[in-house]
């Protein structure tokens, strides 16, 4: 048994509105610079829909992740080592600019110097930023939002092409639902594995997927082999880029910043630990139903004493394990079983989990003039309305639609459970025996669904080594035009830390020990403090500060 | 033998070989950040699929045939029973092959690199006068192939004049007078060569360097632990400050990248 602690995430699809504001405060902080117009760390889409780039989950043209050849072991669908080295000067599977989008600006000059008298009203036209020529703007990172042009977008869905006629004509009248996507900070990474140069790797300490910047030569081999397609090709510097999981943060003890800024606080972090030699083999399972459970069982449980012990053993902080213990992302994946992984059929061991939104279902038995809440209507409404569960089956179980069934039904369960306490009624305990939890463990999970507090929700343990090292380059606070001479609101002062690098545990050579990294990290926590009425908890998020 | 031999033969190879080696060591130092093919497979793929490894392969094939014909003394080759003649007619067709493919790679891609918008914008000064340098000694080779070897009879015995004095640069014992008598545009050819060994390791030409030869036998997944103590370690070359998404400048169109931005000087 080799132990390691996962920094990972869940996302409660009920509760996201579709608002982008995690995709816009993500560009702002990671990608607003030149030679990454077009990437979005944090993207949000609409399924159905095509996603971002188009069709990235069709792997039979995109060749993303894992696949389990007939002698049992796995190997990268893109091809063997010796193809990747052979494709090198050209990579057949890589997607084109076009895939995501041509990113562009508009002419605001011409607003600005158009002549005060001139008959004409001055428009500003869009313009390439890849080519600086005029443009016809035609595609985006969400120009199918809100099922926008769904009969001839919508349509090409890769996952509604796995389903039959019936689902793709009906699916509009049906449901509709948000799903926020970051990288997926795997546990058995086809990114990595692909990278010829061995620049991309997985932390040791908290799993945390990264770019060496020095060392990758931009072969490319990492944005085809990633099925997600969430590793990027700065096309300026000639390197690949990726979502850093905002490492320099969770390193103080504070969440991502498309956590942080969720308005529906949606988001989940928390240290799960498992046994990385339990992985090659979960990856390896023959049926693609059985991925889901093969990846539950390389999770170790946090409150088994043998398991504390080894952790203890394996070199992980005390303070982790309890983190661990504590950690909102293990009681949604193992105590509740709501969580479920992205597309665990690319036999990468996705670490962002989901719990599947149960509103396209409420949504339609509302419609109908039936009770949303009553748990007889919405479990029977659950085995009747097979489109939206099979579409989730899909995207979180490789298509086996029993464990979305079983989280759906404790969501259902839940609402209706709760409805009975709340309207003062004494609680049905027979509705929680149904989906097989107490009424207490019913009660819990709505807890922390529901109404948890900051530090329910994010349970980030500091790390270990010298407090206040890579603040400075992520500003929270602090503004993009707060450059020396610029116009942000907080001064030169804020930003004088400077070299801010993207990406990369490159080091923090950037602003370390300035006095401006810690001041914004008490900021930042006396805000926390304004927003919950919560101080930090010692030992966790922002104690050792 | 004249000055201008002695520059030309002698001291020239030497500031070459020189500017070649130290200025990789120098930039591998200093400038990991910059080190990198700067791919434009994003901006176009359909001309690229074709073109670049047409000329890489072809690149390869050619450099193989000058290691042999340039370090491998006649007399071993001889002492393997292969004849002059028998030499001859391999290097000049496989050699030609490889040619072909790289001249036609090569003028594919400069014709991408023109043609197509977001190619063209991300090209650097740096990178023009690369193409120049990098297609001089390459035409110049052809041309010198071509007249001497394939519609020369014979064919030049190069391994009697240029591939000794060669190896006498190599081992620090110039012998200069060797290339007194050698035909001109295999001179212009070898200069050409020098001149272009010379930028190399100033231009996005490191990235032959970094073949990642390793890949093949290495653990799929790589860990690795966080850095121990960063912060003593000055900021690299290329690390920028944050600036504004879209300064005004861009906003009018034309060059997407400043000069003065230049990725890659």
């Amino acid at each position: 048994m080799r132990i390691m602690a996962q920094m990972a995430m869940v996302m409660n699809l009920d509760k996201c509105i579709g608002c982008h504001t995690c995709s816009v405060t993500c560009k702002q902080a990671w990608t607003n610079r030149s030679g990454l117009e077009y990437v979005w760390f944090n993207n949000v889409e609409t399924r159905p829909g095509l996603g971002y780039p188009r069709t990235y989950e069709d792997q039979d043209r995109w060749k993303g992740g894992w696949i389990r050849q007939p002698n049992g072991r796995i190997r990268l669908r893109g091809g063997g080592r010796l193809r990747k080295l052979a494709t090198i000067f050209y990579n057949p599977d890589m997607p084109k600019i076009a895939d995501y989008y041509e990113p562009w600006t508009y002419d605001y000059d011409m607003l600005l110097t158009a002549p005060a008298d001139s008959p004409h009203v001055p428009v500003a036209r869009p313009r390439s930023l890849i080519t600086g020529e005029e443009m016809k703007i035609s595609w985006s990172a969400n120009w199918d939002d809100d099922l926008a042009g769904s009969q001839e977008i919508a349509v090409n869905d890769p996952i509604l092409a796995k389903m039959n006629e019936k689902v793709r004509l009906e699916y509009e009248k049906t449901f509709m639902f948000y799903l926020p996507r970051i990288c997926e900070h795997c546990l058995n990474p086809s990114c990595v594995a692909s990278c010829p140069s061995g620049a991309m790797y997985k932390r040791v300490e908290d799993g945390i997927v990264l770019v060496d910047q020095d060392q990758c030569r931009g072969w490319r081999m990492c944005v085809s082999g990633c099925p997600y397609k969430k590793v990027y090709f700065n096309h300026r510097s000639g390197k690949a880029e990726k979502c850093t999981l905002c490492y320099p943060r969770l390193e103080e003890g504070l969440p991502t910043v498309c956590s942080e800024t969720c308005v529906g606080r949606l988001r989940y972090l928390g240290i799960v630990l498992y046994d990385a030699d339990r992985v090659t083999e979960a990856a390896s399972v023959e049926d693609e139903h059985d991925l889901l459970a093969a990846q539950r069982n390389a999770f170790l449980d946090p409150h088994d004493p043998a398991v504390q012990v080894a952790a203890e053993a394996a070199g992980i902080p005390h303070d982790w394990i309890q983190a661990a213990q504590r950690s909102p992302v293990w009681r949604l994946i193992h105590d509740y079983e709501v969580a479920l992984p992205l597309h665990p059929e690319y036999r990468t061991l996705p670490m962002v989990w989901y719990v599947p939104p149960l509103s396209p279902i409420v949504d339609e038995v509302a419609r109908t003039g039936n009770d949303a809440e009553d748990h007889r209507v919405l479990l029977t409404a659950l085995s009747t309305m097979r489109i939206p569960l099979e579409y989730m089956a899909e995207l979180f179980t490789a298509g086996d639609p029993r464990p979305v069934e079983l989280a759906l039904r404790r969501l259902a369960a839940m609402r209706s459970y709760m409805r009975d306490i709340n309207l003062g009624n004494p609680p049905q305990e027979e509705i929680a025996a149904a989906v097989g939890m107490t009424g207490q463990e019913v009660e819990d999970m709505y807890r922390l669904l529901a109404i948890a507090d900051y530090d329910e929700r994010y349970v980030i343990p500091t790390t270990h080594g010298e407090i206040g090292r890579a603040m400075a380059a992520v500003d929270p606070m602090g503004c993009s035009l707060d450059e020396p001479d610029g116009v942000g609101m907080n001064g030169p002062g804020l930003a004088a830390a400077g070299h801010a690098h993207s990406e990369a545990d490159h080091g923090g050579s950037h602003g370390s020990g300035s006095p401006g990294g810690a001041q914004r990290v008490r900021l930042t926590l006396s805000r926390r403090e304004d927003l919950d009425g919560f101080p930090g908890t010692p030992g966790f998020a922002g104690g050792a500060l | 033998m004249t000055a201008l031999e002695i520059m030309l033969w002698i001291v020239f190879p030497y500031v070459s070989l020189t500017m070649l080696v130290v200025g990789t060591i120098w930039r591998y130092r200093h400038d990991k950040f910059g080190w990198t093919t700067r791919s434009s497979e994003l901006h176009e793929s359909r001309m690229l699929r074709l073109g670049s490894p047409l000329f890489h392969y072809g690149i390869l094939a050619v450099g193989a045939g000058h290691v042999m014909g340039l370090l491998v003394p006649k007399t071993w080759t001889e002492g393997m029973g292969i004849k002059q003649e028998a030499y001859h007619l391999l290097a000049t067709v496989g050699g030609g092959l490889a040619g072909l493919a790289t001249v036609l790679g090569l003028a594919l891609l400069i014709y991408r690199r023109r043609t197509v918008g977001g190619v063209f914008q991300a090209t650097t000064v740096n990178d023009k006068v690369m193409y120049v340098l990098l297609a001089l000694p390459i035409l110049l080779g052809s041309i010198a192939t071509v007249m001497y070897q394939v519609l020369g009879g014979e064919g030049y015995d190069y391994r009697a004049t240029i591939s000794p004095w060669l190896r006498s640069i190599l081992g620090l014992q110039p012998q200069a007078d060797l290339m007194t008598g050698v035909p001109l545009y295999f001179q212009l050819h070898i200069v050409a060569a020098f001149l272009l060994f010379a930028i190399w390791p100033y231009t996005r030409l490191v990235h032959a360097f970094s073949v990642p030869l390793a890949y093949p036998t290495r653990p799929y997944i790589v860990y690795r632990s966080r850095e121990a103590n960063p912060s003593i370690r000055r900021p690299d070359r290329g690390w920028e400050p944050i600036v504004g998404p879209v300064s005004l400048d861009r906003s009018r169109g034309g060059r997407v990248h400043p000069p003065s931005e230049d990725p890659n000087p």
